[in-house]
């Protein structure tokens, strides 16, 4: 009871110190999903096969994009804007860490996901689980896909969702980044993570 | 005569590839300017081609080839961004509006190249040849486009940037079917 009492105590005074300290807002233009249950870890082979989690890259702002390598414009254009995101962090850019994660690994192999996302920035890592894995992470995540027939049984399309999550560098995740907003307004997003925010 | 001939044939192949001769040609007033092709990394199977398309009468793009060597097929697809989904399906036509025209772009309409033979890389060409109808005749216009990097931004075709000048030209047009 006492150790209740005194934890509830540590966790007010804890509110009042952080309410004190933080700036009387922190105003993020992305949706801020701090709190959220899903999207909390992920543990798949990059393209090298060393499986990488999320506390690998503590002390990073890491965002997340699911994706596929076939996918003629959305992908390519979701990567451009992360590479740009990066450009203009400039100094800040090493705290950031880009993950494609593909939604379709039954045709990116770990060649082609390595090679893919190197050529949008050389820092940005693929990962690629079993089909079964990047199912569990896009459930997990709650990242929706769906196969769409195509004119051959190899030609099928995936309708996907396009955020990016943005975790923040103690590995929480904070942030979903619409496929809408400006470079310039998710540099500051990112730049309030890094802040400590 | 044997440098005649050869001049000749030079000023004939300028005149053939000049916008003025294309625009004057009075079977079609079908116009595709500012085609490229993302490039793809060894092992991808698929890419898009974009372009602008533009018919003071207007026009309806049907079906595109490719070249065998390039792909195993064209299909006209589209790309829907709607609720935070990007959908992507195929077409059986793109209407180009009279004297508005139409932009083939990243996140709309493209011509999926699917089946690559081999990857497409950056400062090579891919000949198109794109099938239109136009008051009830078949028009095939032939496009060379050339290959950009696999990480090109969006902005092209009818964007007014990004191309310069006599790339992704129309090397024929308005041959009817």
């Amino acid at each position: 009871m006492s150790q209740a009492a005194a934890a509830l105590a540590a966790a007010v005074f804890a509110l009042a110190a952080c309410s004190r300290e933080a700036p009387p807002e922190i105003h993020f233009t992305a949706s801020n999903v701090t709190g959220a249950t899903f999207g909390q870890d992920f543990a798949l082979p990059d393209a090298t096969g060393h499986v990488r989690r999320l506390a690998d890259f503590r002390g990073q702002v890491v965002l997340v994009f699911f994706g596929y390598t076939q996918c003629p414009d959305v992908c390519p254009t979701e990567l451009v804007r992360l590479a740009e995101l990066r450009r203009q962090l400039g100094a800040e850019a090493s705290k950031v860490q880009g993950v494609f994660i593909t939604l379709d690994p039954e045709r990116d192999t770990p060649e082609v996901i390595g090679e893919y996302v190197k050529a949008f920035d050389p820092s940005f890592i693929g990962l690629r689980g079993t089909p079964a894995e990047a199912d569990a992470t896009a459930r997990a995540f709650r990242a929706f896909y769906q196969k769409v027939p195509g004119s051959a049984p190899d030609r099928y399309a995936l309708n996907h969702s396009t955020h990016l999550y943005a975790f923040d560098p103690a590995g929480r995740l904070r942030l979903l980044m619409q496929s809408s907003a400006g470079v310039e307004a998710m540099v500051k997003d990112v730049r309030t993570l890094l802040a400590g925010h | 005569m044997k440098q005649n001939g050869g001049s000749l044939s030079l000023l004939l192949a300028c005149l053939l590839q000049s916008p003025a001769w294309a625009h004057e040609s009075a079977a079609s007033d079908i116009q595709v300017k500012d085609a490229w092709v993302r490039g793809t990394v060894a092992g991808q199977k698929m890419t898009g081609a974009f372009m602008r398309i533009d018919s003071a009468s207007g026009a309806t793009l049907l079906s595109a080839t490719v070249e065998p060597a390039v792909a195993a097929v064209a299909e006209l697809h589209e790309s829907v961004r709607d609720g935070g989904m990007a959908r992507m399906q195929a077409v059986k036509r793109i209407d180009v509006a009279a004297g508005q025209g139409v932009s083939l772009q990243p996140g709309g309409y493209h011509v999926m190249l699917m089946g690559l033979k081999a990857p497409v890389r950056e400062g090579g060409t891919v000949k198109l040849r794109l099938h239109f109808e136009q008051d009830g005749h078949g028009h095939d216009v032939e496009v060379t486009a050339p290959v950009r990097p696999l990480a090109a931004a969006a902005g092209s075709a009818g964007m007014g940037h990004g191309m310069p000048p006599g790339t992704g030209h129309q090397t024929g047009q308005g041959a009817t079917k």
